[in-house]
């Protein structure tokens, strides 16, 4: 089933409010490979005028996750997960996340393009905090693989 | 603040970072548990099989995040990365005992040595193929 181009546009409602925890940032850090002290201790973070540890560029995508989970599980898309690929991946900060942020994701379909067989879904994720400022955008693309 | 680079000593083309990172299964099964994304082809070698794949497969994301940790260091904070992009092109197999090596360099793709931004292209490779398109990053060394 080929991916339904009238989900373009739709805009799904903020996800519940996603607390970054101090002991998170430091778990995705090590994941990451992430080695500098102001992903991983509070004190450096202060120091370098931060209010607690900085998550890496990527931390963002736990957030997003939410938010892409309302889209794959919305019926009628015609987006079948098991043929998702991964596409591209891009964040864009108005300002770095920290422990103790407050995070609501909310989910725009920016695109839905064809290609052959296959489909393309470019999934923009607007990341704000609990003042509803905001923190940074999250795009996917996924595409949808098709019968060949 | 934690000090910069000086953008007036650096030119566009010139490597500024490189880095080698080592995944095993363990690294995978590590990044799964932080991000919570516990597809089985990155850590299952009879489901990666059953749906075609040469072999378990490292995330994306993974391979994404580790990927700007060079960039971060010549940066000198990680909120210095106002802007991280890739595609994601080929995949990074990760054998069970010998696992894979992803090597990354760190270029200069454009540089505003007032304004103290760069773009840092990068460039990722594992097993001699590079693994990501249009990987870049752009630094705000003003923050």
């Amino acid at each position: 089933m080929a991916v339904n181009p009238e989900i373009q546009g739709r805009v799904f409602p903020p996800t519940a409010p996603y607390l970054v925890g101090r002991e998170k940032v430091r778990e995705f850090s090590r994941a990451v490979f992430a080695t500098d002290p102001i992903n991983l201790d509070a004190e450096a973070a202060r120091a370098a005028g931060h209010a607690d540890v900085v998550a890496p560029p990527t931390f963002a995508v736990v957030v997003q996750e939410a938010a892409l989970a309302q889209l794959l599980a919305e019926p009628g898309t015609g987006i079948d997960f098991s043929r998702v690929v991964h596409g591209d991946q891009r964040f864009s900060f108005t300002r770095a996340i920290v422990a103790g942020d407050e995070l609501t994701a909310t989910l725009t379909v920016a695109a839905v393009k064809s290609l052959g067989a296959h489909s393309m879904v470019t999934a923009q994720t607007s990341i704000v905090d609990s003042e509803g400022a905001h923190v940074v955008t999250a795009t996917s693309t996924l595409v949808v693989r098709g019968d060949e | 603040m934690t000090q910069a680079p000086d953008l007036s000593s650096v030119s566009v083309g010139d490597v500024v970072a490189e880095a080698t990172f080592p995944l095993t299964r363990d690294s995978l099964v590590r990044y799964a548990g932080a991000s919570g994304d516990f597809n089985p082809i990155h850590y299952r070698d009879d489901v990666a099989a059953s749906v075609g794949l040469p072999g378990v497969l490292a995330h994306g994301m993974l391979t994404m995040g580790l990927a700007v940790q060079p960039v971060v260091a010549w940066a000198g904070d990680p909120a210095r990365v106002v802007d991280y992009q890739v595609r994601f092109t080929r995949p990074v197999v990760v054998d069970p005992e010998t696992g894979a090596l992803v090597t990354v360099v760190a270029k200069v793709g454009q540089l505003d040595a007032d304004a103290r931004t760069a773009r840092i292209d990068l460039t990722a490779s594992a097993a001699g193929q590079t693994v990501l398109g249009k990987a870049q990053a752009q630094v705000d060394l003003a923050r």
